[in-house]
């Protein structure tokens, strides 16, 4: 039986088409459809329900001692409100999830994890917890709303002062508020744009969906499905749970090296990795030059030779090519390679190409 | 969902427009509309045989790859081009925009009138 966010309603009304996905009813998308959803985060604004999303609390003495035991980035150095991703790691060095923490005090974080991964990473943490240290799983309790795109920011400011915006990347005001509704606004987001995801009371959810519409109006906000949501966070590079990474992928495969500190004293994974290195498997971009739309699972070769699979693939609408990610041996990684992907028995031609493929300008 | 009268409709949602020898398939509005945006179309070529049931083709929307299903057997006479570098023109116009042109026709497969092919998709939706 699917689970409805608080925003179920919401989306049905506004002609959602609804999916079941990761243990949720959610519109995949709406009757715009995904290539003007995925415009309109490009070029206005959009909004996104990210309720679904697990949220858990550690607090205690030893709140970061176990962070830092737990996840492979290092949080010594943060400071109160700001936010930092990082994998989590099994002991074979393989990826459990990926997820970000905010600090709020020096014994307060607020961890968001992968929807389908929150039953798994809630005991995960609670088996290997140790010391002073509370987790609670508190994503009932939070609905979670990103809005995205070059108007964003424009959007929000109709609806709070600027004290209540955090002024940098990766940072959050916890005690904040937005249309009279308390909420963390944090400035992360997964499509590739500047934007906030908002944080707040269930209840409150559908209060602040419609008031952020009716502020974007004239900015050419609409709602977007998880369908946009694909399309973007692939132009963005951005690794999704499932696809670019794994039990068996190691974050250092996956290219998220600069989130795994191999100098902090310990973690869970660490001496895997280590092992490991150097890594054999990278993950890599491809143009499709073919004729063709390449996707997840499907063989790579170079020169005839399989050298790996793809992860994720799709049509992107802002591009207005095809590109897949695929995780292929470190030998046959190079930016400008030519290979080819299986797809269904018939041969597509691609090109390695540097991530990420879209790259916003600032 | 639009339909037209002069043509006749297949269970796995391609219409057939016949014509002597001679039949013209497309996808319906219903199939389109449940595909979402097309993004790309793969056809077979001039001269390959299609078998009645069997796939010959697929489209691909932004988020998934489905199959197109021959409601005839026969040869591909002609294909339509123009989609290959427009598969959205399926999704404004499913019954201009047709697939493939088949000749020498021997098999077909069971097809609907209207009243039919409406009572299916109910039926469809309603699984």
């Amino acid at each position: 039986m699917e689970l409805k966010t608080p925003l179920y309603d919401a989306h049905v009304q506004a002609g959602g088409k609804i999916v079941p996905f990761a243990g949720y009813l959610l519109p995949v998308q709406y009757q715009t459809g995904v290539i003007k959803e995925h415009m309109a985060v490009r070029t206005q604004a959009g909004l996104f329900d990210v309720s679904h999303m697990g949220e858990v609390l550690c607090e205690g003495k030893d709140a970061l001692a176990n962070l830092q035991m737990l996840l492979t980035n290092d949080f010594t150095n943060m400071v109160d409100g700001q936010a930092r991703y990082s994998p989590m790691c099994n002991e074979k060095g393989g990826t459990v999830d990926d997820l970000i923490v905010y600090k709020k005090s020096d014994d307060h974080y607020f961890i968001v994890v992968n929807a389908a991964n929150k039953d798994k990473d809630y005991q995960w943490m609670l088996d290997h917890q140790f010391g002073e240290v509370i987790f609670t799983d508190v994503s009932d309790q939070y609905a979670q709303i990103a809005l995205q795109g070059p108007k964003a920011m424009e959007i929000l400011k109709k609806l709070t002062s600027e004290e209540n915006i955090p002024k940098k990347y990766y940072h959050a005001v916890f005690d904040s508020e937005a249309a009279g509704i308390p909420c963390i606004i944090s400035k992360t987001g997964y499509t590739g744009e500047d934007g906030v995801e908002l944080y707040l009371a269930s209840e409150n959810a559908r209060k602040m969906w419609d008031a952020l519409l009716e502020a974007g109006k004239e900015e050419g906000l609409i709602p977007c499905g998880l369908g946009a949501r694909d399309t973007l966070r692939m132009e963005a590079a951005m690794p999704l749970y499932g696809h670019e990474m794994d039990d068996e992928v190691s974050p250092l495969e996956t290219g998220l090296g600069f989130a795994v500190k191999m100098a902090k004293e310990d973690f869970i994974g660490k001496a895997a990795i280590e092992e490991k290195k150097p890594n054999n498997r990278k993950r890599v971009g491809l143009k499709v030059t073919g004729r063709g739309i390449i996707r997840e699972h499907q063989d790579v070769y170079a020169d005839g030779q399989l050298i790996g699979h793809t992860t994720s693939g799709t049509h992107c609408p802002y591009l207005g090519y095809p590109i897949a990610m695929a995780l292929v041996d470190a030998g046959h990684a190079e930016v400008g390679m030519k290979v080819e992907a299986d797809v269904r028995g018939r041969r597509v031609e691609a090109e390695i190409v540097a991530l990420p493929f879209y790259k916003r300008s600032k | 969902m639009e339909l037209r009268e002069e043509l006749k409709y297949a269970k796995s949602h391609e219409w057939v427009k016949e014509e002597g020898e001679e039949c013209t398939i497309g996808l319906t509005d219903y199939a389109q509309s449940e595909l979402g945006e097309l993004v790309f179309v793969n056809l077979p070529e001039v001269g390959d045989e299609v078998t009645a049931g069997e796939v010959f083709g697929d489209v691909e929307s932004v988020k998934a790859v489905s199959d197109i299903y021959s409601p005839v057997t026969g040869v591909v006479s002609e294909i339509n081009e123009e989609l290959l570098d427009e598969p959205g023109l399926i999704n404004e116009q499913p019954y201009d925009a047709w697939l493939i042109k088949v000749k020498d026709v021997t098999e077909k497969e069971e097809l609907l009138s209207i009243e039919e092919y409406e009572a299916f998709v109910e039926s469809e939706k309603n699984k």
